[in-house]
């Protein structure tokens, strides 16, 4: 087969289990929508509870600074909870008889996981609005940002989220059941804690400040900020790429490869 | 028929230290139904994973569809169509989600697809069902809902591994009738089974999969031949009058406990009339007489020994 003809074989199965994942969300929506529950709690909680404490250690400003402060690094959170739901989605999809009727197509090999991963950030984009709807509500405001770089926004919000899910993939591929496939992906939840999501990385011990630089959440959380609110990018902006670049080739080499070995 | 749509030869496999075929030969000619039987964990599911292209071989030169396994596995699983031991719906989408899910991966234009699709649901008695999640369906129905998402792409060779197990016995027969069908269209047909009246009713030719290889092969009749011929058994309930019988049938196989006599027989009149005209000369009269020819389970046993518990009724004949 030529490549021209392997790539929309490739484009056209991809599509058709894409489809196939959107279904499964739109017949099943709880996983996804109990996915949204955590970032809108902790939303609720850091802003209406933490709030005045948050933004007095902060410098001050109240409640209304510590809300802009907080968002861009909820919504990267929020991508990071649906990685969580795909590890699990995938995890029992391969225990599923249908995957092993997939392999035993002649259909694109990949196409499986590509569907998984383009149903992922299609959820993952919806989480993003409704937390991001959930968060104008309660006075977040963007007002200064251009249209250039509300796209430039959403475009890292979508690559970012294509690196987690690609990660999550992997993970849900080496896990042997769904419980296990969860426990994997904790890390996806767990970073933006340990991130500059909630307070700026300056406010941290110094021995802790490692953890939070070295990690992906933080540049990509310090150029959503930068994006949407005007503050300073510098190199966040390539680190941020950077990471979102490499952990898709990661996740993807990992991924195909768990997937190509002989199933149990 | 024009070759062999199936071809194994020196198929081997292992699990780590578990050899589970140690050199498999077998040929399917076109447009016949093959039947592979064998006691469970014998190896033929694995037989069927890996001419599906599901999971390698470690040796053997394999062909499917004239393509070769390992060079060639997209061509081959352009060929054929599996249906698995373990339902291969997808439970979370309707039937008829499913049967279009199929159409698309087998790139059907939408409009075929569909018709397609409708076609086969209505063949399959789910029509009524197809507006239903596949999880909601009964086992039969989910057979008959896996079968057809098999035959959307219409493939050449099916691969059917124990496809009634579980299923009452209505809906094996349904599941008896589809496959006769399909081999009426020219289908060819690996059905593996562990019923043995599946393989005799429907099989143009069975191996018997044993310890990792093919124990025997050929036709039900050839296979029948194997084991000792047919059999005359009497019964009697008054102890001297079987012992008198026992003195004229020297050639019988006693059971004194049982107080029977088995004696080797074609089961033809003229055979009969002989044991009864002894039996009326020592002016004894059995309880009971029944005529045995061999079956398929006498040749499972026979090739089997010692892999399955035996039937006690069989050990009394040899």
């Amino acid at each position: 087969m030529s490549a021209p003809q392997t790539l929309s074989l490739a484009l056209r199965d991809s599509s058709t289990m894409g489809r196939r994942n959107l279904l499964h969300a739109r017949r099943y929506p709880s996983l996804t929508l109990n996915l949204l529950l955590t970032p809108v709690m902790l939303l609720l909680l850091f802003v209406y509870v933490f709030g005045d404490v948050m933004s007095a250690g902060m410098g001050g400003g109240g409640r209304s600074a510590y809300v802009a402060y907080l968002v861009p690094g909820l919504l990267l959170m929020t991508v990071g909870s649906t990685a969580v739901g795909t590890a699990v989605s995938v995890s029992m999809d391969m225990t599923e008889g249908i995957v092993a009727r997939f392999r035993t197509m002649a259909i694109h090999r990949g196409s499986v996981l590509v569907g998984h991963v383009v149903g992922s950030v299609l959820k993952a984009v919806l989480s993003v609005v409704v937390v991001g709807l959930v968060a104008v509500a309660i006075g977040f405001r963007s007002t200064d940002a251009t249209a250039l770089e509300w796209l430039a926004a959403f475009g890292l919000l979508v690559l970012f989220a294509t690196a987690l899910t690609w990660i999550a993939v992997g993970m849900g591929l080496g896990a042997p059941n769904a419980e296990a496939a969860s426990n994997n992906a904790t890390p996806l939840i767990l970073l933006p804690l340990l991130s500059s999501a909630f307070v700026p990385v300056d406010g941290m011990p110094g021995w802790f400040r490692p953890v939070a630089e070295y990690q992906p959440f933080t540049p990509a959380i310090e150029t959503l900020r930068g994006l949407l609110l005007g503050s300073e990018i510098g190199n966040d902006g390539w680190l941020a790429v950077a990471w979102c670049v490499a952990l898709v080739v990661l996740g993807y080499l990992w991924s195909t490869a768990s997937f190509a070995r002989d199933p149990k | 028929m024009t070759g062999s749509a199936i071809a194994a030869n020196g198929l081997r496999k292992a699990y780590g230290d578990k050899v589970v075929l140690d050199g498999v030969d077998l040929a399917v000619d076109e447009g016949t139904i093959f039947s592979l039987l064998g006691p469970n964990g014998a190896g033929k599911t694995t037989v069927v994973r890996i001419l599906s292209t599901l999971v390698g071989a470690d040796a053997g030169d394999l062909r499917v569809g004239g393509h070769d396994l390992a060079a060639d596995p997209q061509a081959v699983r352009a060929a054929i169509g599996v249906t698995g031991q373990f339902s291969a719906v997808d439970g979370l989408i309707t039937g008829e989600e499913n049967m279009l899910l199929m159409a698309d991966l087998h790139h059907l234009p939408r409009r075929e697809g569909r018709r397609v699709a409708a076609e086969l649901l209505e063949k399959f008695d789910l029509a009524d069902a197809a507006k239903k999640p596949a999880s909601t369906y009964s086992g039969g129905m989910k057979r008959r809902l896996d079968i057809a998402m098999t035959l959307v792409g219409d493939p050449r060779i099916i691969f059917l591994d124990e496809p009634t197990t579980g299923l009452d016995p209505r809906s094996r027969h349904t599941m008896w009738g589809i496959i006769r069908e399909l081999v009426d269209g020219g289908v060819t047909v690996f059905l593996t089974t562990q019923y043995l009246e599946e393989a005799d009713q429907l099989a143009h030719r069975i191996a018997v999969l044993h310890d990792g290889r093919i124990a025997a092969e050929g036709t039900a009749e050839e296979l029948k031949r194997i084991v000792p011929g047919g059999h005359v058994r009497l019964r009697f309930t008054d102890p001297s009058a079987y012992r008198s019988a026992a003195a004229v049938l020297t050639v019988a196989a006693p059971d004194d406990a049982a107080l029977t006599l088995s004696l080797p027989s074609g089961g033809s009149q003229r055979e009969l009339r002989a044991v009864l005209d002894l039996l009326d000369s020592a002016g004894v009269e059995a309880d009971e007489l029944t005529v045995h020819t061999p079956d398929l389970d006498d040749v499972f046993f026979a090739l089997t020994e010692g892999a399955t518990v035996p039937a006690p009724s069989k050990e009394a004949v040899r």
